[in-house]
């Protein structure tokens, strides 16, 4: 097992809002990249209150389906995820770009640069996009990625994860992040969920088993809300 | 979860190494054309606190067009003229090189709400392996002296080091723009 996050680790966390800190010395990676040099804070201003209606062109409809990108279907446990996007007011995000990405069944990502030494799917690709409906919904039909090792400590697995990747409604709510599944037994020695604390704020990152989603016969069903940060508000109002 | 309203934000994770297919498949990073007579073209290198190149990063842009408006319906000057064709958004992954680069135009300047102009720049994003959330800066533009110097964010950071680091280089055929994630010649990153 993994030891408990240094004193340094402690003091480097952010509390106020659940968001990780760069520095997480656990995750070796950011040891060399976290920015040591206070944050200058931005006024709002149209720079930022602004963003791209979507960062992409047209959606195709198997873009959102990655069990029916190939020929033939992935192996794997065939799930479906829906979630709303909503704002830091409650509010639906809509006609806003999801873009997402996963590691197959076995846990290996087509990426040339994974040497995880797990199968390949000929029949999946790991990635997607959807554009979120008027009530900010959004649903992907995949299959449930498998954990893999990477390098980060001695034994390190990641989780079993999807990675999704939100515009929402400006530049300010931009969002990068890891849907999770729930009751992962690898959530305690990884440093990358462990690197947001409260417990409250991690579980904003882990899915909901949904029998109500789940379809008979056919996928598991799993819920996933995002909320992110910002409002559709003018730099008049003065908020940030 | 079903988050409940105000429960916070779902917080960042790292992007990871692994996200060209999905984020990279088409090109983002000619937001027009080469031979377009305003075209700029604009290009860096990340760097990480021991110096060495980032050869795993995406970088996003996003600016106002050539007259200073910004193609989004929160922008509804309707005085200033919208370019249907120029998104104001751009993507670059870090090559084999550790090199991104974009080809745009120069956005005009844009007002801070109390009217007050800022300085003709650029948002950027950076996400990469070993960033938890990402880092937010500004490109401004080293022909504008004097709308740097008055420039409100600008003008806000007194040391004159950590100041020039938003400051893109002029190099004749490109602008510059290296982003050092950390050390003694950061780059400076704001909080939005």
């Amino acid at each position: 097992m993994r030891q408990q996050p240094t004193d340094e680790t402690a003091s480097l966390r952010p509390e106020e809002n659940g968001q990780p800190p760069y520095l997480y010395p656990d995750y070796v990676a950011t040891r060399l990249r976290a920015p040591k040099q206070p944050l200058i804070i931005l006024p709002r201003t149209l720079s930022d209150t602004t963003g791209p209606a979507y960062g992409r062109g047209p959606i195709g409809e198997l873009d959102s389906d990655l069990t029916r990108q190939h020929a033939g279907e992935p192996l794997g446990e065939r799930i479906i995820v829906t979630g709303r996007v909503l704002d830091g007011d409650g509010r639906p995000v809509r006609s806003s770009l999801i873009e997402i990405w996963q590691a197959n069944a076995a846990g290996r990502y087509t990426h040339h640069l994974d040497r995880h030494p797990a199968p390949l799917d000929p029949n999946f690709s790991g990635a997607g996009r959807c554009l979120t409906d008027d009530e900010g919904r959004y649903t992907f039909v995949t299959v449930k990625p498998g954990a893999y090792p990477w390098k980060n400590h001695h034994n390190a697995w990641r989780p079993a994860h999807i990675h999704f990747s939100l515009f929402g409604s400006s530049f300010r709510s931009r969002l990068i992040t890891q849907m999770y599944f729930p009751g992962d037994p690898l959530f305690e020695q990884d440093p990358i969920f462990q690197s947001v604390r409260p417990s409250e704020a991690q579980k904003r990152m882990i899915a909901t088993f949904d029998l109500e989603t789940t379809e008979p016969e056919w996928a598991l069903g799993y819920e996933f809300d995002i909320v992110l940060e910002g409002r559709d508000a003018t730099p008049m109002e003065g908020r940030r | 979860m079903t988050p409940e309203p105000g429960i916070g934000p779902t917080p960042s994770q790292t992007v990871g190494p692994f996200f060209h297919d999905a984020l990279l498949d088409g090109d983002r990073s000619e937001m027009v054309s080469p031979d377009h007579p305003e075209a700029v073209r604009l290009e860096g290198t990340v760097y990480d606190g021991a110096g060495e190149p980032v050869s795993d990063a995406m970088v996003e842009i996003w600016q106002a067009n050539g007259a200073g408006r910004y193609n989004d319906h929160a922008d509804n000057r309707e005085d200033l003229p919208l370019d249907g064709d120029f998104s104001g958004f751009g993507r670059s992954g870090t090559d084999a090189g550790s090199r991104f680069s974009f080809v745009t135009v120069k956005p005009g300047a844009v007002p801070l709400p109390d009217g007050e102009m800022q300085a003709p720049h650029i948002m950027v994003s950076v996400f990469a392996r070993g960033l938890l959330k990402r880092v937010v800066t500004r490109i401004y533009f080293p022909d504008e002296e004097e709308a740097n110097a008055a420039d409100p964010v600008l003008s806000s950071i007194e040391d004159p080091k950590p100041r020039e680091t938003l400051i893109a280089h002029d190099e004749g055929d490109a602008l510059r723009f290296d982003i050092h994630l950390q050390g003694e010649n950061q780059t400076t990153f704001f909080e939005l």
